[in-house]
């Protein structure tokens, strides 16, 4: 049963670590030429379409995709080198982040030819962002209680009602959507949800209202849909049927290194501000630490090991989300007991220090709640474990 | 059981399960069962797997070698096996032949030091060294006038002291007063009392890996045959979520501990900071996983699994045990945390995306 878990111990090839320096220089370049500041912490400028456009260029976005939609076909551990390596900088991922990650394989799948050939080469090329539709006011980690509901028109469907905490939608180009086509049945209530691709930029009937986070940041919004209406070709695999479509993407989307590094800076100032020698209770502080996150990293790329090597290690890739937000969450605080007794002289470090710390701690309380709560993800494993329905 | 074990970890895994069945040895009125256990695993060739052929070994690479301490964990059996491996190691990087037997190691935590004076005995004290009592011999790391040394050593010429800790009979302090070793010889460059700390925390981590899946399997199953309030305790979501967090240990574990072992064993060298940085990290995650994991599969256990019955102290005691042998987890962090600190900050980064 328990073996059932699986997570090799598997190495990054040469060709990642050659991509790595690539990826280095590149981001050293970018910052010197002021495209970005790796210092900016926790401001809204991540949506940087001009960083966006240079990485397109360096083909870093959709690197594993065909090349005739515009990737480069390119392993799933060569993308996990760049999405580390631009997470560690603070570079700002937003305008492609979601595209790449998830919604670009989403599109792959399950869109007609058509959309591929548009959509995908402009993800690629940075200029095309994406947001995720699955939210309602009644509905959040109960994805299968969404109410927005696709009626069948001629040529397409009308939407009517309403997604909440959709990261990205006022600036998007498109959202991937649950909508209601029927009603659940009374042997599966995940039946009745069918994916849409949302043009949110040529659609009328679409609103976007500004939902303010705790950090004073803008990513949330609440997406309001009024009669707008989906043509046929947008619609996303099977009618109905879009609770069989999730599962083996989850895996990708809980597994990567993002889900621990989000706030990785603040290690960084830690180890600035403790300075040569630390005491005793420092270095034991931050030697945990530092063993913790090698081994949380360890399991993120034995995942993604596995998924290149095309297994769905989906309960293995909760247990990595389950584990990392976790530990990212209790980080900020266990960086504060560590640096408790310093008494760093340089002004430069202590603003620096203290504004990374600022920033982590704000946004602690919401990574354990995106993209899968820790009681769904416990919920996954334990299914993995045989103790109860998926 | 995967489909990577080798024959090794077969092997082993066959003997463990025909001989150290953990319900037999806890219901058992004596040791009957500790001599045909010890002479199957002696007689396949697995206490001696890191002893090349013509020193009287299997000749295993360490990659196997580490296979057969995570199968060992699995069944949690209080033999020196682990133990007999590392001294047969240690005493094979002098070409010191290994005796047969039941072997033990010294110093067997990271501050002991043993000394290899001129007139060749050897002066120090070895605290918590496992199986002291039960092995006739121990392979010793000293500092002799040349640099570090290897020496084997008859127990009996020994002062052994039993402790009254968690270990109970399985761990006793050894002190050398002026012993004349049985051989001696200069360890090679690179081995070294950091290079046998390094091997026995990765070979506990591994251990620890095992008998965090043994008693993660153990919990689910009972966990699906135990009814209360009219339904298997499985069913409510308090019980699968404290078994979710036990996997995430025993995930976490099994990732630290068998990266350590696959870095030591495709490694040229020992003293590199990415393999400390992996044996570091196996020992303080994989103690971490053992105080947490242990807490939360007794708890699904009950009050049965707090019954000398019940096999699962078997698992239990001897996981937190483990903590502390070939330095606990703070000595380790202290130790990695004063490497990253000196290293500085712009080197955290790189090292942690090393490998």
């Amino acid at each position: 049963m328990s073996t059932a878990l699986k997570f090799d111990p598997i190495r990054l090839p040469k060709e990642c670590e050659d991509l790595r320096q690539e990826v280095r220089a590149f981001l050293k370049e970018q910052i010197a030429a002021g495209t970005f500041d790796p210092g900016g912490v926790g401001r809204d400028d991540a949506f940087n379409y001009e960083f966006a456009r240079k990485v397109g260029e360096k083909g870093w976005i959709g690197m594993t995709w065909p090349k005739k939609y515009g990737g480069q076909e390119r392993t799933f551990l060569e993308r996990y080198v760049v999405t580390e390596e631009f997470r560690v900088a603070n570079a700002p991922t937003r305008v492609f982040f979601t595209a790449d990650r998830q919604s670009g394989p989403t599109l792959i799948k399950y869109a007609n030819e058509e959309i591929k050939q548009s959509v995908l080469p402009r993800i690629c090329r940075g200029e095309c962002c994406f947001g995720i539709g699955m939210s309602e006011p009644g509905s959040g980690s109960d994805l299968f209680a969404a109410r927005t509901k696709a009626t069948k028109v001629d040529g397409g469907y009308l939407i009517n009602g309403s997604k909440i905490w959709t990261s990205n939608a006022h600036r998007a180009d498109y959202l991937i959507a649950l909508f209601r086509t029927s009603p659940p049945t009374k042997e599966n209530r995940r039946h009745g949800l069918t994916s849409f691709l949302v043009d949110m930029k040529n659609t009328k009937g679409i609103s976007c209202n500004p939902i303010i986070q705790l950090s004073g940041l803008h990513e949330f919004n609440e997406v309001v849909f009024e009669d707008a209406f989906m043509p046929d070709s947008h619609l996303l695999g099977e009618i109905d049927g879009a609770w069989k479509q999730a599962t083996s993407e989850l895996a990708y989307e809980r597994s990567g290194p993002e889900r621990f590094l989000e706030t990785f800076q603040v290690m960084i100032e830690l180890v600035r501000v403790l300075g040569e020698n630390p005491d005793l209770r420092a270095a034991e502080g931050l030697g945990r630490l530092v063993a913790q996150l090698h081994t949380l990293r360890r399991m993120s790329v034995s995942v993604n090991g596995m998924l290149q090597a095309g297994k769905e290690p989906v309960v293995e890739g909760s247990v990595v989300k389950d584990l990392g937000t976790i530990w990212e969450q209790r980080l900020p605080h266990k960086v504060r007991e560590v640096a408790a007794f310093v008494e760093d002289e340089d002004l430069g470090n202590r603003i620096a220090f203290e504004e990374h710390l600022a920033f982590a701690t704000t946004i602690a309380p919401k990574l354990t709640i995106q993209g899968g709560t820790t009681e769904v993800l416990r919920g996954i494993i334990a299914a993995g474990l045989g103790l109860r329905g998926r | 059981m995967s489909e990577a074990d080798s024959i090794v970890a077969e092997t082993a895994a066959r003997i463990f399960a025909d001989l150290a069945d953990p319900q037999t040895i806890n219901a058992a009125k004596d040791d009957g069962w500790r001599k045909p256990l010890w002479d199957a695993l002696s007689e396949s060739g697995l206490t001696l797997a890191w002893v090349p052929e013509d020193l009287g070994g299997a000749g295993a690479g360490l990659a196997e070698g580490f296979e057969l301490m995570t199968v060992a964990g699995r069944s949690a059996s209080p033999v020196p096996l682990t133990e007999t491996l590392l001294a047969g190691w240690l005493l094979s990087q002098g070409r010191i032949a290994s005796p047969a037997g039941p072997m033990s190691i010294a110093p067997a935590r990271p501050k002991d030091r043993i000394a290899l004076g001129a007139d060749g005995t050897l002066i120090g004290r070895a605290r918590g060294v496992p199986y002291a009592r039960e092995a006739a011999h121990l392979a010793v790391i000293a500092d002799g006038p040349k640099g570090p040394a290897i020496a084997l050593v008859a127990t009996k010429d020994c002062r052994i002291a039993d402790l009254r800790g968690l270990a109970g009979a399985t761990v006793q302090d050894v002190t050398f007063d002026k012993v004349v070793p049985l051989g001696v010889a200069d360890a090679p460059q690179g081995v070294d009392q950091s290079a046998l700390m390094l091997l026995g925390a990765t070979a506990r981590s591994l251990e620890t890996a095992g008998g965090l899946e043994a008693i993660l399997a153990m919990s689910v199953k009972y966990a699906g045959e135990r009814v209360a309030f009219e339904k298997p305790i499985a069913k409510f979501q308090a019980v699968q979520h404290n078994l979710a967090r036990l996997a995430g240990e025993m995930a976490a574990a099994t990732t630290a501990a068998t990266s350590a072992a696959d870095a030591i064993a495709s490694a040229e060298r020992l003293d590199h900071p990415g393999i400390f940085l992996e044996a570091a990290s196996a020992r303080i995650r994989s103690a971490e996983a053992a105080t947490e994991g242990t807490s939360i599969a007794h708890q699904v256990h009950g009050a049965i699994g707090y019954t000398k019955e019940h096999i699962l102290h078997r698992f239990t005691m001897r996981m937190l045990t483990w903590r502390d042998d070939f330095g606990n987890e703070s000595q380790w962090a202290v130790d990695l945390g004063n490497r990253v600190a000196a290293n500085g900050a712009e080197e955290l980064w790189p090292l942690v995306a090393a490998r």
